[in-house]
This record gives C-alpha cells, sequence and structure tokens, in this order.
C-alpha cells in the first residue's frame, strides 16, 4: 500500500457499509464512495444534499430522515431517488462520510 | 392551587392520570385531562379482528370508567398549546392554563400522505387495521375474499407497533389455511427496511417464520404512489407491485395540535428527551408513549415503562429536585405467530431482542424469541391485565428496566468492519 496519490488506496468500512471513521472523509472520496454504491459522477445537485446532511449531522449527531431531507433541504422526493438510487437517507449518508441514519425502529 | 393537564386520554394519558391522581394531594393540585373520544379502545386487539378473532366490543370501553374521579375530564380536541404562555387552547372555546403539561397525543395514521391511497379503493380494496373503522371494514371483506394477491406495505418507518404487521401476516396465513383457500392467496410483506425486522437477531428469526410460511418479503421498497386503476404499488425508484387486497400501514404522524403548536418535529412527534422524558423545549412539559420522538418501540408496553419513568421525575421536579430516573428504551412485545403460538421480544435502547428466558430466568414461563403456546397465551391474556391493571396504572411485576437476567446471547459473527479498496486514476 502507498500514501501517494493516484494510486490504490485502501479505507476502512463499518459493519452497514458506512465510513468507520469520519477524519476519512473529503470531497474526493465523496466521488470515490459514490463510484462504488453506482451513483456516478456527483452533480451541484448531489452536493447540495450532501452538504445539506452533514451540517444536520453536526448538529445533531444523526443523519435526517428523507422527510426531512424533502422538507428543509428543497429536494423534492422524486428527485432525491434519482440522485441516490433505492435508499436516498442511507445512500446520501454513505456518500456523506456518515454513519447509517438512527432514524427508523 | 395548581394545575397539572394531560393532554390525551389513551394508553399512556390514563395511565399518568391514576398514577398522579394518587400522588398529588387534592387540596394542591387540580388533574385535567383532555380528549376528543369518549371511547378507550384496547388497541393491540385491533390486530385480530380482521380475522373475526375480536370484534369491535372486545376492544372498546367506556374512558371514564378508567378515570379517578377527582380529575376534571374535558372533552374536546385540542386547538394548540401555547408553550410560552403555559396554556392550551381547546376547540370547545376553554383555554387551559397549567404549572405542569403531559403531551400525550399519540400517533395517528395519515394515508393522504401518500399518493393515490386515500382514493376509490380505500376501504374497498385497500384496508388499515390502525382504526377499528379500518380493522371491521377488513374483516367485512375478509369473509367473503376468494383469494388473490395480498400486500402488506409499511409506508415508512416509524409506526406504531412494529411487529404488527410480521403478526398481521402469520395471522393471515393461519386464517386462510383453515379456510382451505391457502393455495389461492399470494401473501407478500412490502418493507421500506432491508429485512423483516429492524433489529438483527430478531430480523433473522422472524424471517425464517417468513420462509417456513411461504410468505413473500420485499425489501427496501419505499412507497410512492398508488395506481388505483392497475392496482398496484410503486415506489420512489419505480418499481411495483400488484396487489388484488392491499392491507395498508400508511405513514404515522403525531396530532396536527403538536404541528399548530409549532412543538414537533417534521412527523410532528415531540423531541424528548429520550432519558428523562422532558420535553427538550420546555422544562414543565413532560411527553409520553407514542407522542415522543424517541428511538423506542411506538407501544403500550413502552408507554408503561416510560409511566414509572415520567412519574418519578416529575415529582422530583416538583419538588424542587434533580430527575433521578433514566428511561432505558424498554420493551416487551408478544409477537403472534398463528395456529395458537406466539413468540416474545424484550428489548431496549442499546440492547436488541435476544432468545432467553423471562421474567423469571431459566424458568420463564415465556420464551423469549421461540414460538411457544405459553406466549400466545400471555398475549391473549395481557387483555385482562389491560383493562385492569395497567390503565388505572396499578403496579405489574415487570421492571421499568430492561434486564439481562435470563438473556442468552447467541452465536452471531461479530460485526466486522471492511475495507474497500479504491484505485485512483
Amino acid at each position: 500500500m502507498s500514501t501517494e496519490a493516484n494510486t490504490e488506496k485502501t479505507i476502512v468500512l463499518d459493519q452497514d457499509g458506512h465510513l468507520a471513521n469520519l477524519e476519512d472523509w473529503n470531497e474526493e472520496l465523496a466521488q470515490d464512495l459514490a463510484d462504488h454504491e453506482g451513483i456516478g459522477a456527483l452533480t451541484d445537485r448531489h452536493w447540495e444534499v450532501i452538504n445539506y446532511i452533514r451540517e444536520e449531522f453536526e448538529k445533531n449527531g444523526d443523519a435526517p430522515s428523507i422527510r426531512k431531507l424533502t422538507k428543509e433541504s428543497g429536494v423534492s422526493t422524486k428527485e432525491l431517488y434519482q440522485l441516490f438510487p433505492k435508499g436516498p437517507a442511507k445512500k446520501a449518508a454513505k456518500v456523506a462520510g456518515l454513519p447509517k441514519p438512527k432514524g427508523c425502529i | 392551587m395548581k394545575r397539572l393537564v394531560i393532554l390525551g386520554a389513551g394508553t399512556a394519558g390514563t395511565m399518568m392520570l391514576n398514577k398522579l391522581s394518587k400522588a398529588l394531594d387534592p387540596k394542591e393540585w387540580k388533574l385535567t385531562i383532555v380528549d376528543k373520544e369518549e371511547e378507550h379502545y384496547y388497541q393491540p386487539g385491533f390486530l385480530f379482528i380482521p380475522f373475526g378473532i375480536y370484534d369491535k366490543k372486545d376492544v372498546i370501553k367506556p374512558k371514564k370508567k378508567f378515570f379517578p374521579k377527582e380529575a376534571e375530564v374535558i372533552y374536546s380536541a385540542i386547538d394548540r398549546i401555547d408553550a410560552e404562555q403555559n396554556k392550551v387552547h381547546l376547540d370547545n372555546g376553554q383555554t387551559l392554563y397549567y404549572n405542569y403539561l403531559i403531551i400525550a397525543t399519540g400517533t395517528e395514521i395519515c394515508p393522504d400522505e401518500i399518493e393515490g391511497m386515500n382514493e376509490d379503493l380505500w376501504h374497498k380494496s385497500i384496508f388499515d387495521f390502525y382504526t377499528v373503522e379500518g380493522a371491521v371494514a377488513l374483516a367485512e371483506f375478509l369473509k367473503d375474499w376468494e383469494g388473490g394477491k395480498m400486500v402488506l406495505n409499511i409506508a415508512e418507518m416509524p409506526i406504531k407497533c412494529p411487529v404488527a404487521p410480521l403478526e398481521f401476516v402469520f395471522l393471515a396465513d393461519d386464517f386462510f389455511k383453515k379456510k382451505g383457500i391457502r393455495n389461492k392467496v399470494d401473501i407478500t410483506l412490502v418493507t421500506p427496511l432491508d429485512a423483516a425486522f429492524t433489529k438483527p437477531v430478531a430480523a433473522k428469526s422472524l424471517g425464517g417464520f417468513l420462509d417456513e410460511k411461504g410468505i413473500n418479503l420485499v425489501t427496501e421498497f419505499n412507497i410512492g404512489r398508488v395506481d388505483n386503476e392497475q392496482k398496484k404499488i410503486i415506489s420512489w425508484d419505480e418499481r411495483e407491485v400488484d396487489f388484488d387486497l392491499l392491507v395498508a400501514i400508511p405513514t404515522n404522524m403525531g396530532s396536527k395540535a403538536i404541528e399548530r403548536s409549532g412543538l414537533g418535529d417534521e412527523l410532528n412527534f415531540v423531541p424528548t428527551n429520550k432519558h428523562t422524558l422532558q420535553s427538550e423545549a420546555h422544562e414543565n412539559i413532560f411527553v409520553i408513549g407514542d407522542a415522543t420522538n424517541l428511538p423506542s418501540s411506538k407501544a403500550g408496553s413502552v408507554a408503561h415503562f416510560e409511566s414509572e419513568v415520567l412519574f418519578e421525575n416529575l415529582m422530583s421536579v416538583i419538588h424542587g429536585e434533580p430527575m433521578k430516573q433514566m428511561f432505558d428504551g424498554h420493551a416487551n412485545c408478544f409477537i403472534e405467530s398463528g395456529n395458537g403460538k406466539g413468540l416474545l421480544i424484550d428489548f431496549n435502547y442499546d440492547v436488541e431482542p435476544l432468545p432467553g428466558k423471562f421474567p423469571i430466568p431459566g424458568v420463564g414461563p415465556f420464551s423469549l424469541l421461540k414460538e411457544t403456546r405459553m406466549n400466545h397465551l400471555g398475549k391473549v391474556g395481557f387483555k385482562w391485565l389491560y383493562w385492569n391493571a395497567l390503565i388505572k396504572g396499578r403496579e405489574l411485576p415487570l421492571e421499568s428496566q430492561m434486564s439481562m437476567a435470563g438473556k442468552e446471547m447467541p452465536d452471531i459473527e461479530p460485526q466486522k468492519t471492511k475495507t474497500l479498496h479504491l484505485n485512483h486514476h
């Protein structure tokens, strides 16, 4: 393994497949995680969601639910599912380097 | 004269009223409870109505039977709480000032939250069983139904009684078998979760029951709309499931009065301290039961365990002392599995449901996470206990804190971390 840029690197994920160490995250890694999730190139709309949920996580210690996302981020539910197919709350949290949202019981 | 107001006279509110009326001196305190309905529903019984096991009269009693005589009872809907001014405006025009307020306004199903759900097919081919009207209408429908595709859909979490959808499909399997039409019914559970239940050990065991009973499971399905013409539910990511009969568990939300009061989150649940049960926003407001935003199950057993913690903490606050009781998220739920058998799960915020014996370690009589006749009898017997002890605020021989005694740690793989190799260009 090398620490140089532009070569292979290894990151640690938790049991849910989310980034294990929050401090490993950066914008470049977000794109890598998005590729890994099959989301493809991150657009400005993706970034609006990612930035919003990172702010929420800093405030509340948890990534927001889809309902909260659509109510407060200005992105509709339909678009959220287009941006982050299958579970937007979970997928967006993965790309944003945050743990699986605790929300649902 | 000081005044304590309880909003909502369901399971949680009624329990609190009974506990407090015994503890607070009537010369010093006026106790008031507000609810729009005069009838008390035994909600765990709704599950049995569609299959003709219970009918309406098994689950309804007049609320006034369960109120202490000293309490003031007001039957009215709530307009809004003005928490800054310590007052509540009611629909009947009354304004109640309070020193302390307990919010126990519960949760309700909101079929309007899902496009196409509350339209042509509602209570014709689409039924809920979270209201007595829905459960009775579904019983009528099932009486003559000759089979087809039965789909049970959970719209989104959280829902009241997260085990109820599983119980429903287990009982349906049993019901159609006894009717001799099981081979004509295709049963599918469609859930937004990634497994049959939220907690891994229980999900594995409960998922096994689904397989055994030939019940299909569709996971990670977030319903976006109902197509009334084609009779199908469609997810936000455009996956489709056809139905002839849709048993719907629509979005669960807190009371509209909470929204009007500006006291709720995006689902109108009240942000509540998960250990003390005090409102996050106001020191003289406590919240209990389904109305809270706690990461615990929305269930009567949880409200019961909360009631003991809330009672002690409220008394501490009244006496100017620090709060000592800490709620641990304890839940205890019987799960009907059909054919006169059942399971029992016991868990809290940190410990997921595990196998073992309950309440006496090694003895039981109930078995945790295992299908037995005794667990079914426990569920049936609970109805008597509910009407005669629980909502009257009597002590039950159950600790409000969950105990690890009698629980076995199963051989599960330790939670693993993975590594991800990334190739950079």
